[in-house]
């Protein structure tokens, strides 16, 4: 009689045990599709990009439409230089831009992607050609001080 | 040397040194234990009969000298050989050293479980032979915990003839126990022997007991065999270590005292002399 | 001047101590699994340990889950709301819970409870001969007694890890939504958008399966190393529960550098 109560209750056990495990996956969790989906390459070029990282997402519209693989410097043209991998599932014209976007105050960098109206897409290795850096802060704290010194001066 | 029926002893053990760490326990020690017969080994506490037992149940390996069981040298086996012997030997150890969370029933069917095909209903006639062959057949459902120290003991000897082993070897059968159980053990010792055809080797240094069930007895003392006879020969030893034994005598070449400085120096008192009368 | 030399004595002993008894202990796994055959052929040998390990250890992960990830919530909401937050609560018990608490809090708790009375268990035996009659009947203790109670604290340990951190997130949930008033959906919306499984979850299973290795090797190993004696065995059962969570938080050091190097 013993050896039936061990099994039933190791055998409740680790239904339990597979259930909680289960519950984790799928309520607690969520997954993350960018892996197992095909990705086209593109490149954009840009002054400043500021806290842009590794892996960052690339939104078009809000929606999440890749990642950045790759960001290095081009030491002839003096430029940064981001690799996007874009969806396969996305098509964008070939005017498109690429903006460097914070999301919210504080929050992380992004690529935000607003399509033009050129009946050509962008293809594995294309340029996005019209690009917004970063705003950087501290640019943009001595531009207003600069101007408010300017209008000053030419209020004299 | 005791007359040899057979051909070649079952257990012979020849010129055996045994060394724990840089204490010798056994010197040199040969003896044999020929088939079906019942051999005591005797001695005082922690002279190396239990070391003995080990050695010929290859739990331990001699130093220098042979112990062979059956004509195997038992040192050199490798541990499917060991295994394979072990399975026709039983082991009485000396606190019934039964499995605390298995019942009677599930102790004695251990081995018949572990070792042969058997179906369950052939298993559990034959533990009940066992158990009733030392008088416990009711006990079969309970646990260990439940038994008395004589009838721990006795289910252990069941336990130990469970395969109807060819050699059984009871470390201290008779330790502890109450005169009642001390002859039940005895007695069954010597029938299981006479039953089953086997071989037993007694280490005990109950004497009384052992001189009315066993054939031949072997007495160690400080490593070395210092008396063996039948059981009329040992009565009648004039041996100064066996005598002791025997006759349970306080002080011989066991000596009573423990080695210690001279007892009046230890109080402090300094002998007279004799310019003081 | 003696009694400096006797520490740097003292201490030189320990560490040799300490590497011979580690090398022991890895021997010794490697008997085990060469001995493991009959773990797996006689699945009901397993199963009883699984009993006495996993499903009696049930009641303490659970209710020590729930309560510690009620902890969390709370102390996460006091801190969060400064900041307008508080939605973030959810996200904080999860994380924490999943990444760290679950295996690590599970680990420690498993040592005290299960790999103490392994030990107790298997040093009991050893000092009544017990394993000695065993090998006398030439069954192996090592492939009936100790293997079996080793797969049975590696399979029970990630099962017991997941089910405190559920149970620590239900607590949370109970505090967020029903005693702080979080919106439900956004608790469990919040949460789902930084839990990622692979990284998360998974790694907190895999962290989970190695403590379980770890914690079942030494409380096995202190059992059947024990000294034959009473003393002996509570020495081992004492050195099971010290050594084994150390070992649980110097590994989860190790893992969880590991395994944040490898994810960014």
């Amino acid at each position: 009689m013993e050896r039936k109560t061990y099994d039933l209750w190791v055998g409740i056990f680790v239904i339990v045990g597979f259930l909680a495990l289960l519950f984790l996956a799928l309520q607690v969790g969520g997954f993350s599709e960018e892996r197992s989906t095909k990705t086209y390459s593109v490149e954009a070029r840009f002054e400043n990009i500021g806290g842009l990282k590794m892996k960052a997402p690339v939104k078009s519209n809000g929606v999440l439409v890749g990642r950045v693989d790759d960001i290095h410097f081009d030491n002839k043209k003096f430029q940064a230089v981001v690799t996007l991998a874009l969806d396969t599932r996305y098509q964008f014209p070939k005017d498109t831009t690429a903006s460097i976007l914070t999301s919210g105050l504080l929050g992380e960098v992004f690529i935000g992607v607003d399509a033009g109206g050129d009946e050509k897409n962008l293809v594995q290795g294309d340029n996005i050609k019209i690009t917004q850096s970063a705003v950087v802060l501290e640019r943009l704290i001595s531009q207003f001080m600069f101007t408010k010194a300017s209008e000053g001066t030419d209020k004299k | 040397m005791p007359d040899t029926n057979s051909i070649t002893p079952l257990v012979e053990i020849d010129k055996v040194d045994f060394s724990y760490g840089k204490r010798a326990i056994l010197k040199g020690i040969s003896l044999s234990v020929p088939q079906g017969k019942v051999v005591a080994i005797m001695g005082g506490s922690g002279c190396g009969k239990t070391t003995l037992l080990r050695l010929i149940g290859g739990q331990l390996i001699a130093s220098s000298g042979v112990v062979r069981v059956g004509g195997q040298d038992v040192g050199k086996l490798d541990r499917d050989g060991l295994y394979d012997m072990r399975r026709k030997m039983g082991m009485l150890f000396q606190f019934g050293a039964l499995f605390t969370d298995m019942t009677v029933f599930e102790n004695i069917a251990f081995q018949l479980r572990e070792h042969t095909d058997l179906p369950e209903e052939m298993i559990r006639d034959l533990v009940l032979m066992k158990l009733n062959a030392v008088g416990l057949r009711g006990t079969a459902k309970l646990f260990p915990s439940e038994l008395s120290g004589g009838m721990a003991r006795r289910v252990a000897l069941a336990r130990a003839v469970a395969l109807d082993p060819m050699l059984i070897m009871y470390d201290e059968p008779f330790a502890g126990l109450d005169p009642i159980s001390l002859a039940v053990v005895g007695q069954t010792i010597r029938k299981l022997n006479d039953a089953l055809g086997g071989t037993s080797i007694v280490v005990t240094h109950d004497v009384m007991e052992s001189l009315q069930i066993v054939d031949y007895l072997y007495f160690i003392s400080d490593g070395r065999i210092v008396g063996q006879g039948t059981p009329d020969e040992i009565r009648a030893s004039t041996e100064p270590y066996v005598r002791q034994f025997v006759h349970s005598e306080m002080d011989g070449p066991v000596p009573f005292h423990y080695p210690a400085a001279a007892y009046a120096d230890e109080l402090g008192l300094t002998p007279l002399k004799s310019s003081d009368c | 001047m003696q009694k400096i030399l006797n520490i740097i004595r003292g201490l030189g002993f320990r560490t040799i101590e300490t590497l011979w008894r580690f090398g022991a202990m890895v021997r010794f796994s490697g008997l085990i699994l060469l001995h493991s055959g009959m773990s797996f052929r006689r699945i009901s040998l397993t199963i009883r340990e699984i009993y006495f390990s996993g499903v009696m250890s049930l009641v303490i992960i659970m209710v020590s889950g729930m309560f510690v990830g009620m902890v969390l919530s709370l102390q996460g909401y006091d801190t969060l709301q400064k900041y307008g937050a508080q939605e973030q609560m959810g996200v904080l018990t999860a994380l924490s819970l999943v990444r760290e608490l679950g295996p690590v809090v599970t680990g420690l708790l498993f040592a005290s409870r299960a790999g103490s009375a392994i030990t107790a268990g298997i040093g009991l035996m050893k000092a009544t001969e017990q394993l000695k009659a065993m090998d006398m009947m030439a069954v192996d203790p090592i492939a009936r007694v100790v293997a079996p109670r080793f797969w049975a604290g590696v399979v029970s340990m990630p099962f017991l890890a997941a089910l405190f951190s559920v149970c620590g997130i239900l607590g949370g949930y109970l505090v967020a939504v029903l005693l702080t008033g979080i919106d439900s959906g956004v608790f469990w919306g919040n949460m789902q958008s930084a839990v990622d499984v692979r990284y998360d979850i998974l790694n907190g299973v895999i962290k989970s399966f190695i403590f379980g290795i770890a914690i079942s090797i030494i409380a096995t190993f202190e059992g059947f190393d024990a000294e034959p004696t009473a003393e002996g065995v509570s020495a081992a059962t004492t050195r099971t529960v010290v050594t084994a969570a150390l070992s649980v938080l110097a590994l989860d050091l190790m893992l969880t550098a590991f395994m944040l190097r490898t994810s960014s």
